[in-house]
């Protein structure tokens, strides 16, 4: 029982970080119709402008994280232009050559890491990193619960911006009918790009969980494909509250899976929920 | 001044030309392999390839293989097996090499195996574990020093025993370097009847090993016997810190791939005081040989400018010492018949930087060399300490020990 009930808390634990990996995706690809593969490069990329604040002048990885934030909005502006330019205004199956052009991104950025940092792993140090809380005989890694806090601060954050805000208005707009919003003045293309860039800064805070989670290498983006669009897709396209609820769905099942029933089948999980949510559900939990 | 520095240039090298023309008529002898330049194993695939490096420049200089230079033809196999059939297809058919490395580690060799026992070719093996043990090819010599397949769980099992322990988990990556690992332990606790309480295959790509310490502790083992790769490696000694382990495990460690390479060993700092890991090479008195110093000093001025991993000591002198036996054996047989220099290095013992070394029928080293150490000491953030001795006290083989277990292991982590 014990064993279960600290299973379920880990879980919740992760599954509020994979929240904050995959709500930078929720946004370009759930909403904008971005396919957008190489967010999880980004993702890493983030990691290693964290890990360069963090080992030359000591800063708290948290910290660094909100620091290149503004990095990213601009990152994530150029980037989205250039995919509209080459792909998107050419015609339909932008989305398909998209996918090209996003996987040589991915492919680029982890050979620019590997030039810059090598291929060794890198972590941060921090004060929370290494500690546990005690409840008892129950533990908690400090740096999970940092992790919780802020991804989920992070995803509320995000949510509210998104339908209290005039901007995060326009972007859902834009999301459900780009041709109406034009109709009415308004220039799509630009509300995306600014998407876009909300999407890619928020991984600034997102990429310093990741190191503050793990060390990072720079092919872990790999690593990270299947779970953030399986979390995005499970979710319900653009549903950021969705993509909480996912996340901590498949935390939980994760963290039980490796705590009782064998860690092999760990992997199977996020797959088999995924298959069972689009057999049952097919808009995802809180699908638009 | 342009024109004097080229003139000058021009002349130096006319000079040192007339004295190796022999180098410079005849064409180069190319050995061919593939290494991880990128990838889960680039980390180790470039020290190891800096280490064959040294070796051919060291050649080279000395006047190369039977009067002709040295050459190395090298891909990027990514660290993908699927990648380095082709290569080494390519190697013999298109580059037409002389002699043939594996690339660094198991994944990457396995896949190779059948090609080069079909075409009878010489391989020179590279840190793999078990890859000709169901191929048996008879051309097969790996640098490694595992030695027999058991004796690696047999020594850590050695000192788990010696210390009290009665009974073992075992923690092991899904990965095949990892599985043939657990496979020889699961066998060797079998034969000493010690019963193994937990047993559990992580998938690769695990991102959080809390759950799992959680579900080792409570089955409360006295030997914790893990086989990890380098990423997990480190998610398992934070989770090993933060949720602990329990009073009950006298050992743990064994075969956990990562804390030989110095960023990993700098980032988990004092998390890996108290493990006991194998390895391979370490700075203490009893590992200097023949040579050992002059190539830790090449190495650590060129691994800067290289931006592979600073000390070096897991691979890179093993990468040298393959060069060594290969120069051995084609200037004792006195030329590149493949057949003639695997009939040496079978027969007789090389002498490297890394001590003797003599193989038996499979291809792997007759006697194991393979460390058990135990990290005492280490501060966190500080990769120069690792140079010197006392960081990694070697507590087996007995020829090469420097110190006793320090046991239990949470006693052995203060």
């Amino acid at each position: 029982m014990d064993l279960l009930l600290g299973a379920v808390v880990l879980g919740v634990l992760l599954g509020c970080f994979y929240a904050a990996v995959s709500v930078g995706l929720s946004v370009s690809f759930g909403l904008l119709d971005v396919p957008h593969v190489a967010h999880p490069a980004f993702l890493v990329l983030a990691s290693y402008g964290v890990f360069q604040l963090n080992e030359s002048y000591d800063i708290d990885p948290l910290l660094a994280g909100l620091a290149i934030t503004p990095l990213f909005f601009v990152f994530g502006l150029l980037a989205y232009r250039v995919y509209y330019e080459t792909f998107e205004r050419r015609g339909s199956d932008a989305a398909v050559r998209g996918i090209a052009f996003f996987f040589g991104i991915a492919f680029i950025i982890e050979v620019l890491i590997i030039l810059q940092f090598g291929v060794d792993q890198r972590s941060v140090s921090a004060t929370y990193i290494g500690k546990s809380w005690r409840f008892g005989e129950f533990r908690i890694p400090i740096r999970q619960l940092v992790a919780f806090a802020v991804a989920l601060a992070l995803t509320v954050l995000l949510a509210v911006y998104l339908s209290k805000t005039f901007m995060g208005r326009a972007i859902r707009a834009v999301a459900q009918d780009e041709e109406a919003l034009r109709l009415m003045g308004a220039n799509p293309v630009r509300i995306k790009q600014f998407a876009f860039g909300i999407a890619t800064a928020v991984l600034g805070i997102a990429g310093a969980l990741l190191i503050i989670v793990a060390p990072v290498e720079p092919t872990l983006d790999r690593a990270y494909i299947g779970r953030t669009f399986c979390v995005v897709v499970m979710a319900g396209l653009g549903s950021i509250s969705g993509t909480l609820i996912a996340a901590i769905i498949l935390g939980v099942a994760e963290s039980i899976v490796l705590t009782l029933f064998g860690a092999s089948w760990a992997p199977a999980i996020s797959f088999a929920m995924l298959l069972g949510v689009l057999a049952v559900r097919p808009q995802g939990l809180l699908g638009r | 001044m342009k024109r004097r520095t080229f003139l000058g240039g021009a002349m130096a090298v006319a000079v040192v030309g007339h004295g190796s023309s022999a180098l410079a008529q005849q064409p180069p002898i190319k050995i061919g392999m593939s290494m991880p330049q990128t990838g889960g194993l680039a980390g180790g695939g470039k020290a190891s390839l800096l280490g064959i490096e040294i070796w051919r420049d060291d050649v080279n200089a000395k006047g190369g293989l039977l009067g002709r230079k040295v050459e190395l033809v090298v891909y990027d196999d990514k660290s993908s097996a699927s990648e380095t059939p082709a290569i080494y297809a390519k190697l013999v058919d298109v580059d037409k090499v002389d002699l043939l490395f594996a690339p660094y580690a198991t994944v990457p060799t396995a896949p190779i195996m059948p090609f080069v026992k079909q075409r009878g070719l010489l391989l020179m093996g590279n840190f793999s574990f078990q890859v000709n043990s169901k191929v048996g090819h008879d051309m097969w010599f790996n640098n490694a020093p595992w030695g027999p397949a058991d004796s690696w769980a047999a020594s850590f099992l050695d000192l788990a025993q010696k210390a009290g322990g009665k009974n073992m988990a075992l923690l092991t990556a899904d990965q095949e370097f990892a599985q043939n690992l657990a496979l020889t332990a699961r066998d060797v606790a079998k034969k000493r009847n010690i019963p193994i309480v937990f047993d559990q295959v992580y998938p690769p790509n695990t991102v959080e090993f809390s759950s799992i310490i959680r579900a080792l502790k409570a089955a409360k083992p006295d030997i914790v016997y893990v086989a990890s790769y380098p990423p997990d490696s480190a998610g398992i000694l934070r989770a090993v810190n933060e949720i602990g382990i329990g009073d009950s495990v006298k050992i743990f460690g064994g075969g956990m791939v990562g804390l030989q390479f110095a960023a990993v060993m700098s980032n988990l700092g004092s998390l890996l005081n108290g493990v006991v890991n194998y390895n391979t090479w370490l700075p203490e008195k009893s590992m200097y040989f023949d040579g050992t110093k002059e190539f830790f000093d090449k190495y650590t001025k060129r691994a800067v400018e290289a931006k592979v991993d600073p000390l070096g000591y897991y691979l890179a002198p093993f990468g040298y010492a393959m060069g060594q036996m290969i120069e051995a054996a084609v200037g004792a047989t006195k030329s590149l018949d493949q057949k003639g220099i695997a009939k040496y290095l079978r027969d007789n013992e090389h002498k490297t930087i890394v001590g003797s070394i003599a193989f038996s029928a499979d291809g792997e080293r007759k006697e194991t060399a393979t460390l058990q150490a135990q990290f005492r000491g280490v501060k966190d953030k500080d990769i120069e300490q690792f140079r010197s001795s006392g960081k990694q006290v070697i507590l087996f083989p007995d020829k090469l020990k420097t110190g006793e277990l320090i046991t239990p292991f949470e006693t052995a982590r203060n």
